[in-house]
């Protein structure tokens, strides 16, 4: 604007028009700050999808699923590992589902609110952030040696196995990833709306109705993002499983929760210290496989969030 | 320790049930006759330890089992300190080990009454590496890689070693402070087992270490023979001189011992009480016999024939204890000597 006369209608605009203008910069610099964001995630991963196809799918094939680990490279597979995480991540689900939802549930929705609780609350949040090694000692003391009968299944008239058993590993993974289902539970539950609850209670149902009918369907999208999240944790945990004595060459699958075990992770990072060129490709494989078997597991798992979702607005 | 006596006292049972069904059978415990009885062999063998030896016990176990389906041994990898422990603690059989028994462990194992039988399987040689476009290093001295390594050091440029050598910088790469493979470099170059300057290259990976050297004309590193044959075209050994002369690593220097210091056997340990055991002993022959071509193949380097007749004569005689007296590794010393004076 030259100088000159300017009514006051033009000084508000001569004021405002470059902080409109900031504005707008501003705006698309965020997005943009989003935007480098995102990407910067996404090429990290196809970065490593590219490497790991470009070194292993050339080994991924039916053979190198239903091989044995090997000396020999070209003969090695991944059978043993792929079964033992199946057989893991069977049995965490089975341990975490119950046990993660109840203890939320309790916590939420029946526990007084007294220091007993809160002191309880804030170690299950603190227990979430302990290092997973600490959580291998802890499995290695309690269900290795101290309930070794059980975890062995000699007190079940089983014999020639021991307490490194595909159970304990899976004890101790469930510990592992308890505390963030239990925390994941909870955020569901606090999501379900008061109102729901007093509705509920107005009409003269017990509190385990109101949860059972009222608050549980509503929360179980969320509760399974949370059971999801922590089983993708489990499924690549290495340290804890080595700690209790996962085994690292198993030519045999477990027939039994009492027989010893190995699992992808440990196989993967077996393969790719070796000095053998030949050997980082079954590794790759190996990731591969480890990749299709989380993306499975989310797979099932979202949808069954989609059809408790369906079920809730019907 | 309530544990201990509650795990004892379970494998004890696991043991008098194993040697009962054995006894029942009828097979005879030394298991010599392995031609026609070879799919009555059953039971299981659990193996643990160290990850340098792991690639020979997998490759043994994979082979033990094509031949003796019924058998399932299986192998894990916790570190030469780790299978001790479990080895010590009775929850494996065999423990795998790239060093001696160590004074420490001796002691457990007096205590917790654990006799073992020591077993040499191979010798793992340590490579002292730098990059092929490195054109001056010709050799190197004990004494050299000592002031190069020691703690304190105060080589910060190859000049610094020999004058004559370029004044830049050297880049030094070696494995990291878990690994077997360093507390026997440390031990035999500077004295004292883990003692040795902090500013290198670290990896726990021998891989990385493999690229860092391959790309770094000034890099100067060591590792596992094993993984130089792998990466023979990317990398240049070093001739090292102990006393008698530059010698380069190689099968036939690393066997007959005129590679040193850096050459050491690798071990297996055998608890006697499950020694008898027929399937242990079918296993421990095999893998003194048949195994030493499967140490080649998967990269390490055997010992002579004689000390493998050495090995498997004190299995049989039920030798326990080290030859090593508990002392740990001391580099330089034969093998040969120590197990004839035992024999």
């Amino acid at each position: 604007m030259p100088n000159g006369e300017t009514t006051p209608n033009e000084t508000a605009q001569l004021l405002t028009a470059p902080r409109e203008w900031r504005r707008a910069v501003v705006e698309r610099l965020f997005l943009l700050a989003c935007l480098v964001a995102v990407v910067f995630g996404v090429l990290a991963l196809l970065a490593l999808l590219y490497g790991v196809l470009r070194d292993g799918l050339h080994r991924l094939d039916w053979e190198f699923l239903t091989s044995f680990p090997s000396r020999k490279a070209e003969r090695a597979g991944i059978y043993s590992a792929l079964i033992g995480t199946l057989w893991l991540m069977g049995l965490v689900t089975l341990f975490t589902v119950p046990i993660g939802i109840a203890s939320a549930i309790y916590l939420e929705e029946f526990a007084p609110r007294n220091r007993l609780t809160s002191f309880i609350q804030i170690n299950i949040t603190n227990l979430a952030g302990v290092p997973s090694i600490v959580y291998g000692l802890l499995g290695l003391a309690i269900f290795v040696r101290m309930l070794e009968p059980i975890t062995s299944g000699q007190a079940f008239g089983f014999a020639n196995t021991s307490g490194r058993s595909v159970l304990a590993g899976s004890l101790t993974m469930s510990l592992l990833i308890l505390p963030m289902v239990i925390t994941a539970c909870q955020e569901a539950l606090r999501a379900v709306p008061q109102s729901h609850r007093q509705g509920a209670l107005a009409l003269g149902s017990t509190t385990w109705e109101a949860v059972r009918h009222q608050v549980l369907p509503a929360a179980l999208p969320g509760m399974l993002t949370g059971v999801i999240l922590g089983l993708s944790r489990a499924i690549g945990e290495t340290a804890p499983l080595i700690t209790i004595g996962a085994l690292t060459y198993v030519a045999f699958i477990p027939k039994s929760p009492f027989d010893g075990f190995t699992v992808l992770p440990i196989q993967i990072f077996n393969w790719a210290s070796r000095p053998q060129e030949a050997f980082h490709a079954n590794a790759a494989a190996g990731i591969l496989v480890l990749l299709v078997v989380l993306a499975l597991f989310n797979s099932v798992a979202i949808v069954l969030r989609i059809w408790a979702r369906r079920r809730l607005e019907r | 320790m309530k544990l201990t006596t509650t795990s004892g006292v379970v494998f004890g049972v696991l043991v008098a049930a194993v040697l009962g069904t054995a006894c029942q059978g009828g097979g005879s415990p030394s298991g010599s006759d392995s031609g026609g009885g070879s799919a009555n062999l059953s039971g299981s063998i659990a193996i643990d330890g160290s990850s340098t030896v792991f690639p020979i016990s997998e490759a043994v176990a994979e082979e033990f089992q094509a031949k003796y389906p019924n058998v399932r041994v299986t192998v894990g990898i916790s570190g030469t300190g780790g299978g001790f422990k479990k080895f010590l603690n009775r929850e494996i059989d065999i423990s795998d080990a790239s060093r001696p028994i160590k004074p420490s462990e001796v002691e457990l194992a007096q205590k917790n009454g654990v006799e073992y039988i020591e077993l040499p399987i191979a010798f793992d040689g340590l490579s002292v590496l730098v990059n092929p476009q490195n054109d001056w290093v010709d050799h190197l001295t004990v004494a050299e890689l000592k002031k190069i390594w020691e703690p304190g050091s105060t080589v910060k440029k190859w000049s610094d070693i020999r004058p004559n050598w370029p004044n830049v910088e050297i880049k030094l790469y070696g494995p990291g402070h878990d690994s077997g493979t360093f507390d026997y470099f440390t031990e035999a170059i500077n004295g004292k087992e883990g003692a040795a300057r902090q500013d290198f290259m670290a990896s726990e990976d021998d891989n990385v270490l493999v690229t860092g050297i391959a790309g770094d004309k000034y890099a100067l590193g060591f590792f596992g023979y094993a993984y130089y044959v792998e990466n023979k075209d990317k990398l240049k050994v070093v001739p090292i001189d102990g006393g008698d002369g530059p010698v380069t690593p190689s099968i036939e220097t690393i066997m007959d011992g005129s590679y040193k210091p850096l050459s050491r056997p690798i071990f297996i340990y055998v608890r006697a009480d499950v020694a008898s055991r027929p399937e242990i002993q079918e296993f421990v022959k095999f893998y003194l016999t048949e195994g030493k071509s499967l140490v080649q193949e998967v990269g390490y380097i055997p010992l002579t024939d004689e000390l493998y007749e050495l090995a498997l004569k004190r299995f049989q005689n039920g030798v326990t204890g080290s030859v090593f007296h508990g002392k740990g590794s001391q580099p330089g010393v034969r093998l040969q000597d120590l197990l004839k004076a035992e024999s």
